[in-house]
């Protein structure tokens, strides 16, 4: 049996893979049509995880690398849901994360930023969601960071995010902002979404109710897939 | 004015940046952290059928090989079975992540072959391995398939193959075999640019 098919991706609602403001992209871009398939098991089928491969451990990036102490920064708790479109939670669906420690530096031998490398974080983390589709982290805010694109391009913080759901054409990359940074509106690459409500939907909330009082602070960002297709009638086999 | 629909929307993608390696691979970043990282064994060791070796290289638009390209492979056993769709072998996950040198820009990865899996329609599709690229510069999530060189026949009568309206674009998803290795250049532009899917 096929597994459910999944609603067509809103293309315009997402980047377009050629945006010249991000100029990485203009090299990076296939220049023919993306050819448009129907699901079949392949698509429609995908990998799936269990608490045997992860440790309860992973999803605090305060405690996951500490060596000598707590990392610097502002403690955050980032909570929220994974759901599809038809605001169905996504249990048991892997959530991986990673980003720059407070001042805006990465753990990662291709990043020569001067912002120092904190010894207590690596910047990684990954958990599943529960029955309802909650997932939590605990870190600390990442800082912004230059890069280069034009000579002075600042990354608003964010938290690069990865997700599954049950198929493999639900599979996503993309990345969580704070609410009110400045910053989000002068970035190239934040900007390459072309409808601001689609940018407002990567924007987490300052959530006051999930903070730890005198500890950490909250935001809260939900995520969403593709929704699944109800099938109410078969399709026409074609060719009749 | 009609009712409203009350779908959400899916979140958009954002590039996963330069450095995708940090969550999803951080060994190759230069760090441990995990005690065991995720899509490093696609087949695991009790899977049947024919190991092969995958190498390729990831091209831009210069030509130049995209050395921080993250790939990752989703595939059948070689019965043909999807893990969570039917019985497969225990420890086979059908999944992994392929992280090419950072100096060379060169992949390779390990497998087993996988089998003819049933398409829509009742149509057979040719054995392959589904490929998802994000990089820096990619904003969405690329999608494409490898097929096998060494597949004329079944290859020719893919129903997905068979969409591709440029016959000789076909060529681009076929891997070059060589017994039990198979060689896979991906280009996301130029005249030998790789079909990609809006799946």
């Amino acid at each position: 049996m096929t597994p459910a098919e999944i609603y067509q991706r809103d293309r315009q609602w997402h980047p377009p893979t050629y945006a010249p403001d991000y100029k990485t992209s203009v090299a990076r871009s296939p220049r023919n049509a993306l050819l448009s398939l129907q699901g079949s098991m392949s698509e429609l089928t995908g990998p799936t995880f269990g608490q045997d491969d992860i440790d309860p451990l992973d999803n605090d990036l305060i405690r996951n690398y500490a060596q000598s102490g707590d990392p610097i920064g502002e403690r955050i708790i980032v909570h929220g849901r994974v759901l599809d479109e038809n605001a169905r939670p996504v249990p048991n669906t892997l959530v991986e994360i990673w980003q720059a420690n407070a001042g805006g530096r990465y753990r990662h031998k291709k990043d020569s930023y001067l912002a120092p490398i904190d010894p207590n974080f690596g910047g990684c983390g990954r958990t599943l969601t529960d029955a309802d589709g909650h997932y939590v982290f605990r870190t600390v805010k990442p800082g912004a960071y230059p890069w280069r694109n034009w000579v002075n391009n600042w990354r608003p913080a964010h938290i690069h995010v990865s997700v599954f759901g049950t198929a493999f054409a639900q599979r996503l990359i993309t990345q969580m902002y704070f609410e009110g940074d400045p910053l989000i509106a002068k970035c190239p690459i934040v900007q390459t979404i072309p409808d601001q409500r689609a940018i407002d939907q990567l924007v987490a909330a300052l959530d006051l109710n999930a903070t730890v009082p005198l500890d950490a602070i909250a935001y809260k960002f939900d995520i969403v897939l593709r929704g699944t297709r109800s099938t109410y009638f078969e399709n026409r086999p074609e060719g009749n | 004015m009609a009712q409203p629909l009350t779908y959400l929307k899916e979140s958009p993608s954002q590039t996963a940046g330069p450095y995708v390696h940090i969550g999803l691979a951080p060994g190759d970043a230069g760090f441990d952290i995990y005690a065991q990282e995720l899509g490093r064994d696609i087949a695991g060791p009790n899977a049947e059928g024919t190991p092969i070796t995958v190498t390729g290289t990831v091209t831009d638009g210069t030509g130049a090989p995209i050395k921080d390209v993250l790939i990752e492979v989703w595939q059948a056993n070689a019965a043909g079975v999807y893990p969570g769709a039917g019985e497969v072998e225990p420890g086979f996950r059908g999944w992994g992540r392929v992280v090419p040198d950072f100096d060379t820009g060169q992949f390779r990865f390990d497998t087993v072959k996988p089998g003819p899996v049933m398409g829509r329609n009742g149509r057979l599709m040719a054995p392959h391995l589904n490929l998802w690229l994000v990089a820096r510069g990619i904003n969405v999530g690329l999608s494409t398939r490898m097929y096998f060189g060494d597949e004329e026949a079944a290859n020719a009568a893919d129903p997905v193959l068979s969409l591709i309206e440029q016959a000789h674009r076909r060529q681009t998803l076929v891997a070059g075999a060589e017994g039990n290795h198979y060689h896979f250049d991906i280009c996301l532009q130029g005249d030998a640019e790789t079909v990609f899917f809006d799946v």
